[in-house]
């Protein structure tokens, strides 16, 4: 079973045949970028599409550029590897290079895009597993069954948005840009995730991500703490992406915390971040600030590490993220 | 059965066809169409670096890459190492060092190795780790693999 079930393959050259075939397609069609998260979910059927397209051939997806006003526009077939290392990306957004290093194994990041980790499908212990593992159980709500097994009274999927470029995207106020057959719209990183395990993306089936807009940082500075089992392979299972800026005198003026890897999709700590506001950055703060976004993280009992330890490492790791930055 | 493929793509050095479904992985396709079993299958799901080959230049996991995107592309695999009868630094240290044990993980090392190698010629201990951190050893424990390439890098720098 794992071996991956028929589809038809479509490989287009120019970015308005590929979006004219998911046009075609709609929902039975599914975007193949790198494929290291999709592959592995086709082989355990968490997704049979009649029709792959791949988008590799696709010159649009390529490259990382910067426009007039300072902004940066990175196309959503750049590979991991090559996001971290990109030296725009290093010294404007380091957060986004940290948390590109930070997934997965050499191989995956090689291969890996910018564009499936957004769309990286929501995660549990439940789920993530081969075919036959979930139909012993009696398979779950996001997949084939009727009952979440991690909250069985719930009557929503409350499967983990892991992916580790997800919060920082929201924490810089990134915008991505979806293109259709006939139109295309721009969503703020912040309204494109969705509080559902199951539908977890603001975005049709005939959409294809084909670019992520960073503003200028002006002045802030990044950065990205991930906590997992294993220093490679493992996805996160706390994600704190965190921005300031702080004035020469010391006062900060702008802050940003969000959780990833807390929720079905990334949490932004406002009430914490606003504490930070028109005020020198002392440890004492941080302290207040870091219990105050811990708030947010809500972990269940569907990844790894027992989520009380998970819970408290929120608050831990907010901390260390804003000392970080205070320095 | 799904219409078969026609893909063109050069394997060690050497212009190669086949047909294939697109189902097929380049990993299935290399093992069962074109008989290179020196790829090893472990998980099938990117967890393990036993499937791991060079494209363009690149260490990938062939079970996580179609056959037919492999269309237009460079494959080095183990097969591609040794030169005749004479081994790769880095499978004759390997060897020295017993850097293996069971032997289903080498092959994506030694293949993980030599894309680290062809970059960067001279790494570090950290390097090599990080260069590594993709491929699984349930055996050796690491020290000997990681002693084993920093000495191949050794030698192949005239050291
Ligand atoms: C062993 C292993 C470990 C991993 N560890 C991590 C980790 O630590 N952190 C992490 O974040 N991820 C991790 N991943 C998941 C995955 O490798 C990454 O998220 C990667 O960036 C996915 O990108 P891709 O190009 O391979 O996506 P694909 O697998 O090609 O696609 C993923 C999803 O996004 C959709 N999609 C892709 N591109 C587009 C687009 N341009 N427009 C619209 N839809 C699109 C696909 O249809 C699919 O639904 C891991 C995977 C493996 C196998
Ligand atoms: S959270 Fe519940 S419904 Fe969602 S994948 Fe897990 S067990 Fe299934
Ligand atoms: S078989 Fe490909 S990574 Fe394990
Ligand atoms: S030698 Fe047995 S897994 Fe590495």
């Amino acid at each position: 079973m794992m071996r991956l079930p028929p589809f038809r393959y479509f490989a287009p050259a120019t970015l308005p045949e590929a979006v004219k075939v998911l046009a075609d397609y709609g929902p039975a069609a599914m975007v193949l970028a790198g494929g290291t998260d999709l592959l592995p979910n086709m082989k355990r059927r968490q997704f049979t599409p009649q029709a792959l397209v791949s988008v590799q051939q696709l010159k649009e997806l390529r490259g990382i550029r910067e426009t007039e006003n300072g902004s940066v526009i990175i196309s959503a077939g750049i590979t991991l590897h090559e996001l971290a290392a990109h030296p725009l990306i290093v010294s404007r957004y380091p957060a986004l290079a940290q948390a590109a290093a930070l997934i997965s194994t050499p191989q995956i990041r090689n291969t890996g895009t910018l564009g499936g980790n957004v769309c990286l499908d929501t995660r549990c212990n439940y789920y993530n597993q081969s075919y036959s593992w979930r139909k012993a159980l009696g398979f779950c709500l996001k997949k084939d069954g009727d009952i979440c097994w991690v909250a069985p009274g719930s009557a929503k999927c409350l499967a983990i948005s892991s992916s580790d470029t997800a919060p920082v995207l929201v924490s810089l106020g990134a915008t991505f840009l979806l293109v259709r057959q006939g139109s295309e719209r721009l969503v703020p990183a912040v309204d494109f995730f969705r509080d559902d395990g199951i539908n977890y993306l603001n975005k049709d089936p005939e959409e294809l991500l084909t670019e992520v807009h960073l503003p200028p940082p002006q002045g802030t500075r990044s950065t990205y703490l991930k906590l997992r089992r294993r220093g490679s392979f493992d996805f996160p299972v706390l994600g704190v992406a965190a921005v300031l800026r702080i004035e020469p005198d010391g006062v900060c003026t702008a802050a940003k915390i969000v959780l990833g890897a807390a929720a079905c999709k990334p949490r932004v700590a406002d009430n914490a971040a606003d504490m930070l506001i028109g005020q020198k950055v002392t440890q004492a703060l941080i302290t207040l600030v870091a219990q105050e976004a811990a708030k947010l993280a809500k972990p269940l009992d569907n990844t790894d590490f027992a989520y009380g330890y998970r819970k408290r490492m929120a608050e831990v790791f907010v901390r260390q993220a804003l000392t970080k930055l205070a320095e | 059965m799904a219409n078969k493929v026609h893909v063109e793509t050069t394997l060690n050095g050497e212009a190669v066809e086949f047909l294939c479904e697109p189902r097929q992985s380049l990993l299935e396709v290399l093992r069962d169409v074109l008989g290179f079993t020196g790829t090893k299958e472990g998980c099938l799901t990117g967890d393990c670096g036993a499937c791991s080959v060079i494209l363009d230049g690149r260490i990938s996991c062939s079970c996580l890459v179609l056959g037919v995107e492999a269309q237009g592309k460079n494959i080095q695999t183990v097969e591609g190492l040794a030169q005749a009868d004479k081994l790769h630094p880095l499978q004759q240290k390997f060897l020295e060092h017993a850097a293996l044990q069971c032997g289903i993980c080498t092959p994506g090392f030694l293949v993980a190795a030599k894309a680290l190698l062809d970059r960067n010629p001279n790494p570090t201990e950290h390097e090599v780790r990080y260069g590594l951190a993709g491929n699984l050893c349930r055996c050796t424990g690491y020290d000997k693999i990681v002693r084993a390439v920093l000495d191949a890098a050794a030698v192949m720098q005239g050291r």
